[in-house]
């Protein structure tokens, strides 16, 4: 390819100087859709985000003009794909402000990274009787993988609880620290009820007794500015397809000492510096943890995503995204028999909510006939819900692209389901 | 399209706001479970059998309208039945909710073709079957819960 046309083909990541929500829209093709005869109002971010045209590109691009194998080939593809794969690294480490781009793996997905923590530094560093410590609004994702673990090494899994409002009770959860304690994990932002939790103060209650902190920043990532080494977490895991990436890509940040004293994860290539029947030497830091071909265009999907969300800027996303949720919260409220599940003080954009009477899958299919896409169910968070005394909840969540009118449009919908039920 | 009405029949609607045979059943000699993880819904349908008949039958649990209305007009649409002649209402009933009833006739349905509508619907045919799944559980007495994942 002649570098004029290669030139053309390069995705141009959208400058935003002004948010506006309506230029943000117009650069997401998929918000132009009718569902049933209506608008398309997509309210269903915290399940997986909309992808903005400059993502689409990156992938188009990459398998049009760049599409390689990475790190072995010596060909001009492979060199560009290589560069284009680790330029992505150093973008990811930028964003999350990690000390190294050795910090940043590359996996499939925040689950991935949990798993990979529980049964690399897990398995090494957790003895029988050690306890870890989770909190009650977790996603199974945070809490399966410790349960296997724990089940593997014979240790015990303690629960940090949740008061009414949905909020972490800290004195509670520094009661269950102690020297048994080895690890916290610990969701940033709650999936089901949008807390934020106070993950400072979290990693300073467990370097007390000198456990680790892993953060699950699947939900927070996508709506405020994070920074590991201002939190001082050792791992923190979150997933691509939630911040406008697309799907099988995510992310496992770890501190550099911690990843270089951890066994791998998976054996296979990449991850070996060399082989032979007798020893096998592991590769260095991150390709250690990165073995097999890795999902090149979804790491490089992952690139595009975030120099578009820092086009944008996370503290006008946040900013803006905290009014449709103040928004919508109030206007909710104002619909007979309608309780919000989740109303910490600290939260995300996520109205989580039940009817009176009314099933929340109910809720679900209604919408849809309105082209509202929310999410009905236990949010892959079944304890929670026992908690909250609900089998399950309609949850819309948000995202940059969404307005005050869509808030409007969902009031409108579910007083079409009262209707219906009336 | 679909249309809301379809799914949503008066007479669904009825029975989810007031289940029959809603209740535990103190005379049952079989009960199942019926879970549908995805969503929540979790019925216990409770049935007396004797001499092949379903001489009693009642549910309880919860779970979205589909799927109380479902297993309430289930209970009136089996009681009294025998085991067998369920087990082929089982069959007419799956083959309505999800569209591949063809050209034959489902007379003997009475009321349970209102659930026609579920076909418009894939992902809701799980609710409209979940209390369906938990009885065959039971007449085959399976002790273990049923789930419709």
């Amino acid at each position: 390819m002649t570098p004029a046309a290669n030139t053309a083909l390069r995705p141009q990541a959208a400058v935003q100087p002004d948010f506006g929500v309506n230029k943000v829209r117009a650069d997401f093709p998929i918000l132009a859709r009718k569902i049933h005869g209506k608008p398309l109002v997509y309210l269903d971010n915290a399940a997986t985000t909309q992808k903005p045209q400059a993502v689409v590109d990156s992938l188009i691009y990459y398998y049009t003009a760049q599409n390689s194998n990475i790190h072995r080939g010596v060909h001009t593809l492979s060199e560009e794909a290589t560069a284009s794969y680790e330029e992505s690294r150093a973008t990811v480490q930028r964003f999350l402000n990690a000390a190294d781009p050795r910090e940043i793996i590359f996996v499939r997905g925040a689950t991935e990274g949990i798993n990979l923590v529980a049964q690399t530094w897990g398995r090494a560093n957790i003895r029988s009787g050690d306890e870890i410590v989770i909190s009650a609004m977790e996603h199974h994702s945070n809490i399966v993988p410790w349960q296997i673990l724990c089940e593997q090494q014979g240790a015990n899994l303690r629960v940090a609880p949740v008061n009414d409002a949905g909020e972490l009770l800290l004195d509670e959860f520094e009661k269950l620290l102690g020297p048994k304690t080895k690890l916290v994990a610990m969701s940033h932002v709650s999936n089901a009820l949008g807390t934020v939790n106070p993950v400072r103060k979290i990693v300073e209650a467990a370097r007390r007794v000198n456990a680790r902190v892993l953060l699950d920043g699947a939900q927070a990532v996508p709506h405020m500015p994070v920074d590991v080494r201002a939190i001082d977490c050792d791992f923190y895991a979150f997933s691509g397809h939630k911040i406008y990436a697309p799907t099988g890509i995510g992310i496992l940040y770890g501190k550099a000492e911690l990843l270089e004293a951890m066994p791998p994860y998976q054996g296979g290539g990449d991850m070996i510096s060399s082989v032979t029947f007798e020893k096998t030497l592991y590769n260095r830091l991150p390709y250690k943890f990165e073995a097999g071909t890795p999902h090149v265009s979804g790491a490089i999907g992952l690139g595009a995503a975030l120099d578009y969300v820092n086009s944008v800027g996370l503290d006008r996303i946040a900013r803006h995204e905290k009014q449709v949720l103040a928004y919508g919260t109030r206007r909710l409220l104002e619909i007979p028999g309608l309780r919000l599940v989740g109303t910490a003080k600290e939260k995300e954009g996520i109205l989580s909510f039940v009817l009176e009477g009314i099933h929340p899958h109910d809720v679900g299919t209604i919408l849809d006939q309105e082209g509202i896409a929310i999410r009905t169910g236990h949010h892959c968070a079944q304890p929670l819900m026992e908690r909250f005394g609900v089998p399950a909840t309609a949850r819309a969540s948000l995202a940059l692209y969404n307005t005050v009118e869509e808030m409007d449009a969902l009031v409108r919908g579910i007083e079409k389901v009262r209707e219906v039920f009336a | 399209m679909a249309e809301l009405g379809d799914l949503y029949q008066d007479i669904i609607l009825e029975h989810s706001k007031r289940p029959r045979n809603y209740r535990t059943l103190e005379a049952a000699n079989r009960k199942a479970e019926g879970f549908n993880p995805l969503c929540g819904d979790h019925f216990t349908v409770y049935l007396e059998i004797g001499d092949g008949q379903i001489r009693d039958i009642s549910f309880q649990g919860s779970g979205c309208a589909i799927s109380k209305a479902s297993a309430s007009m289930m209970t009136q649409a089996v009681k009294g039945k025998r085991t067998e002649e369920a087990e082929e209402l089982f069959q007419k009933f799956h083959h309505v909710v999800t569209g591949k009833n063809g050209t034959e006739s489902h007379d003997d349905l009475g009321k349970l073709e209102a659930f026609a509508g579920v076909s418009e619907y894939p992902v809701r045919v799980k609710c409209a079957t979940l209390a369906w799944h938990a009885l065959r559980a039971a007449l085959q007495g399976e002790a273990h819960a049923v789930s419709t994942e």
